[in-house]
């Protein structure tokens, strides 16, 4: 069975109906101040919605264990490009500069 | 043995045919459409790399400059926003439908499926232009004539920098999309797709879901920063 199987007309249906009511929910949330976590907040609604995305609309759900290892290998790259960047930007107030490296341009 | 097997039985029937859809290096149909849609998530994911850097960079200089992320972000019409996200759903949910339909056979059906995802398509583009143009008469497009009332100026210029990239690069994603549906649409008037064989009609939806999962990505995080 390599070819995709035919998904029921009414799990693609089901899926586009929550999509939608997750833009509302994202729209909405959006309105209300929770500090920080508003960000985490539209980021597990747009994940959840990518989630529903990948597994119904392209298949994934029903596809091989190889593609399976292959998204996976996607997000692990991802979040290694975006951690490490974050952890480069964010740890760099941690520890003083070295002598000579001042804010004031007098670095290299 | 097995693959001698197999080709004779595809070349019986591209003698059938007349042409045949399976390439000559593929055993059969199967472990063509197996190869073709790896190859297509292979592409995605260096595309989740390539607006990766993107998002890395926008992670990066949002955290750095929250208000004035957050000023310059309430100059984004959501309501557009939240409209465009909408039609790029139901865009999916059609592509969707339009793969089940070549699956099942069903040309006129997926001819229909296909003309419904391009036209929304367009919509999404169309409103894409009436916001470029706001911008660029708002002078809110970087560069000498970038013009921005307060503190923020500095970052402001830089998240509208990172929105025409962003939106920018997904609206080419978007072009490139419409037009292979354009071609798809006409491989389908000629009858060049059956349950057997449907391969790019799978392979482009897997295109189009993308730009679309994309774009879920982008609407929270450039519209909806801070509407407290």
């Amino acid at each position: 069975m390599a070819h995709s199987p035919i998904v029921p007309q009414r799990v693609y249906w089901l899926v586009f109906i929550t999509l939608l009511l997750l833009t509302l929910v994202t729209v909405d949330v959006a309105f209300y101040d929770f500090g920080w976590l508003n960000i985490y907040l539209a980021l597990a609604l747009a994940t959840t919605k990518a989630l529903l995305v990948v597994l119904y609309f392209m298949h994934l759900k029903y596809s091989s264990r190889l593609i399976w290892g292959f998204v996976g290998a996607a997000l692990f790259w991802f979040l290694l490009l975006v951690g490490l960047t974050g952890a480069d930007i964010f740890t760099r107030e941690w520890v003083p500069d070295p002598p000579g490296w001042g804010a004031n341009g007098s670095g290299p | 043995m097995r693959a001698e097997m197999a080709s004779g039985a595809s070349s019986a029937t591209s003698v059938e045919l007349g042409r045949s859809p399976l390439a000559h290096h593929f055993d059969d149909l199967e472990q063509q459409f197996e190869a073709s849609t790896l190859g297509m998530w292979v592409f995605l994911i260096t595309e989740v790399m390539f607006f990766g850097g993107l998002f890395a960079s926008y992670a990066v200089y949002r955290s750095l400059y929250p208000e004035g992320f957050a000023v310059a972000s309430r100059r984004l019409d959501y309501l557009l926003g939240a409209f465009n996200t909408a039609v790029l759903i139901c865009s999916s949910l059609t592509m969707a439908l339009a793969v089940r339909s070549a699956q099942l056979g069903q040309s006129r059906a997926l001819r229909l499926f296909l003309a419904v995802t391009m036209a929304l398509g367009l919509v999404f583009l169309g409103v894409k232009v009436v916001e470029y143009s706001h911008k660029i008469h708002e002078h809110l497009v970087p560069g000498p004539s970038f013009r921005f009332e307060g503190p923020h100026a500095r970052a402001a210029q830089l998240f509208f920098s990172l929105y025409f990239a962003m939106t920018g690069l997904h609206a080419l994603h978007m072009v490139v999309g419409i037009g292979i549906l354009a071609v798809l649409w006409i491989l389908a008037w000629r009858g060049r797709f059956s349950p057997q064989y449907y391969t790019p009609v799978e392979v482009a939806g897997l295109y189009w879901h993308f730009v679309d999962i994309v774009w879920i990505y982008l609407f929270p995080l450039l519209y909806l920063i801070s509407r407290t």
